[in-house]
């Protein structure tokens, strides 16, 4: 029998009809491996001291009602840029140390009202600012399946919880890559939503032109489930759509891809990348072949330019937003600030001055139309593409430091689609060193329903969803 | 194309625009670093956006209006609006000076 952490979604809500456990064992067992795993992995900044009375009452409402609400009892890991009312709440920076939200983001307000138990809040790059955990003010979190490495990031710590299977499931924001690439670095399955599907209400910013808060599960499966619960609009966002949201997790399930048309992004297997990775990615490429979806080369601009996009992008629209943190309100003052932060707001205050507008910031988004353009074109004649997460697997500790733009570097093959604001999903198509190795399938926008079925069809067909041994690792 | 060097005297500029305070080796650094990633940059000029409009949001809305009515259930209480900020009077934030104060002077 899989131990308690093993399970998934549907494996939980069939353990508790059936009366094999309830959720305080449940919760409690988590809270003990969090106890145990934690000091050393840095995951979790901070532990909901609710979560045990929470889980009572979810078995008084199992024992009267059954399960009548789509997460109920399920424990979940938070990242630290949602806020949550009465929990801390820092986005790992100093300047929020000891900040109690005030009020409530929508997706986790969603979460609790469809029942999830929030185990506790995640690590991140302070701010998000970075694709390591490395930029947090209060340490990195290390990688489950080898400590020397590094989760990837920004929501590194979302996607270790998975990993180590510290939670069931877990809550990331990507603005780009920020959910893609830890899950592919820790092996897990993240999932970026089309960019206004998901509410950012009560998020704390980044660049709101692309950030999209997404889940990171165990399966693509659970992610359709997740993000079912999640999606919609939002009054408090305007930039959510009136779309209404699909059935994702149902008839999700597909025996075979045929009639699919797949597109792989020649220009994705970076001539820089590591062989043994692209070999990966051509296996996944054989592998939807053989499940019936029609593969086809295609071209896309060098990714090498969206570098340049993003980064002006995203530090112009980061200080503008990190205005707000005056210390008035709440937090210290603005000397608390970490190096990384400093330096992206600074860079965002240049792009948008006087005489530097034009040249940088519109340029950016000039050059960000053309992007939309080239993806719209092959969205005519494909239903997804595909390529790597990442150039290669987890890197070490410490070897974000000193790169200034080591996040867009690493990043290169996930900025594009968000700058689109397209909807992705990174899943472990193999590993290289004992690392796991991350595949991307990208949809048009609102194709959240293709990537889910075309990533579980994946998911049942090969055994790349695997877990570290953490009395081994440690 | 056109090559930016970003100088220390800029980047101090910058400081004070973005209020944030710096200390000298952070002005260097910040100097170098900001050149290096607009070189980045600057390969854009590669590609010709001559006949491309910009693109400043994808979510294909615009205008979006919700009814202009109050909504007693999401106002915050005063006390807590106040209750994380480290200085408030009389139920009010208390800020610094702006006016006749260092922070006035012209960048």
């Amino acid at each position: 029998m899989k131990q308690f952490h093993e399970l998934n979604i549907k494996e939980i809500h069939d353990g508790y009809l059936n009366k094999e456990f309830s959720c305080v064992e449940i919760i409690n067992h988590f809270l003990k491996r969090i106890e145990k795993y934690n000091p050393k992995l840095n995951i979790y900044l901070a532990i909901n001291k609710n979560a045990l009375i929470e889980a009572e009452a979810v078995d008084n409402e199992i024992s009267e009602r059954g399960i009548s609400r789509p997460l109920l009892g399920i424990p979940f890991a938070v990242k630290d840029n949602f806020l949550t009312k009465g929990l801390e709440t820092t986005a790992s920076s100093n300047i929020l140390k000891g900040y109690l939200p005030q009020y409530e983001s929508t997706v986790t307000k969603k979460i609790k009202e469809a029942g999830a138990i929030i185990l506790g809040k995640t690590n991140m790059d302070s701010f998000a600012h970075g694709s390591s955990t490395e930029t947090s003010d209060f340490g990195p979190t290390l990688n489950p399946w080898n400590i020397e490495k590094l989760p990837g990031g920004s929501s590194g710590g979302s996607a270790a919880a998975i990993s180590a299977q510290l939670a069931t499931v877990a809550l990331g924001t990507e603005t780009a890559g920020s959910i893609r690439q830890p899950a592919s670095w820790c092996g897990v399955t993240g999932f970026k939503p089309t960019y206004g599907r998901v509410s950012r209400f009560g998020v704390i910013a980044m660049a709101s032109s692309t950030d999209s808060p997404g889940p990171i599960c165990k399966s693509a499966e659970d992610c359709a489930i997740v993000t079912g619960v999640i999606a919609g609009q939002d009054n408090k966002d305007a930039t959510t759509s009136p779309l209404p949201v699909e059935k994702y997790s149902e008839g999700i399930f597909s025996k075979d891809l045929r009639g699919l048309r797949i597109g792989i992004v020649k220009e994705y297997l970076l001539p820089e990348m590591n062989e043994d990775v692209k070999n990966l990615i051509l296996n996944a490429s054989d592998q939807f072949k053989l499940m019936g979806a029609s593969v086809e080369e295609v071209s896309l601009m060098d990714p090498h330019y969206s570098i340049g996009v993003y980064t002006v992008i995203q530090r112009s629209e980061v200080s503008s937003n990190l205005a707000r943190f005056d210390g008035i309100r709440f937090g210290q003052n603005r000397d608390a600030f970490c190096e990384e932060t400093k330096r992206r707001i600074m860079l965002g205050t240049y792009t948008l001055s006087a005489g530097y507008y034009d040249a940088f910031y519109k340029k950016a988004q000039t050059v960000r139309t053309k992007i939309i353009n080239e993806f719209s074109e092959l969205f005519k004649k494909y239903d997804a593409i595909i390529g790597p997460t990442s150039p290669g697997p987890a890197q070490a500790t410490g070897i974000s430091i000193k790169q200034p733009m080591y996040g867009e570097m690493e990043d290169i093959l996930l900025e594009p689609s968000s700058i689109a604001g397209l909807t992705s999903i990174g899943l472990p198509c193999g590993f290289v060193d004992g690392l796991p190795i991350g595949l991307q399938i990208t949809g048009n926008q609102f194709k959240e329903s293709i990537v889910f079925k075309i990533a579980d069809c994946y998911q049942r067909h090969t055994n790349f969803q695997l877990f570290p041994d953490l009395e081994k690792v440690l | 194309m056109h090559t930016v060097t970003v100088t220390p005297d800029e980047v101090k500029k910058i400081g004070k625009l973005a209020k944030i305070n710096l200390q000298e080796n952070e002005v260097n650094l910040f100097a170098k670093q900001f050149t290096e990633t607009l070189e980045v940059v600057n390969r854009l000029n590669e590609i010709d956006t001559n006949n491309t409009e910009a693109t400043y949001q994808v979510s294909g809305l615009s205008n979006v209006t919700r009814p202009d009515e109050i909504n007693e259930t999401e106002i915050l209480p005063k006390e807590i609006a106040l209750g994380q900020a480290k200085n408030v009077h009389n139920g009010y934030f208390v800020v610094d000076r702006l006016i006749d104060s260092d922070a006035e002077e012209l960048i």
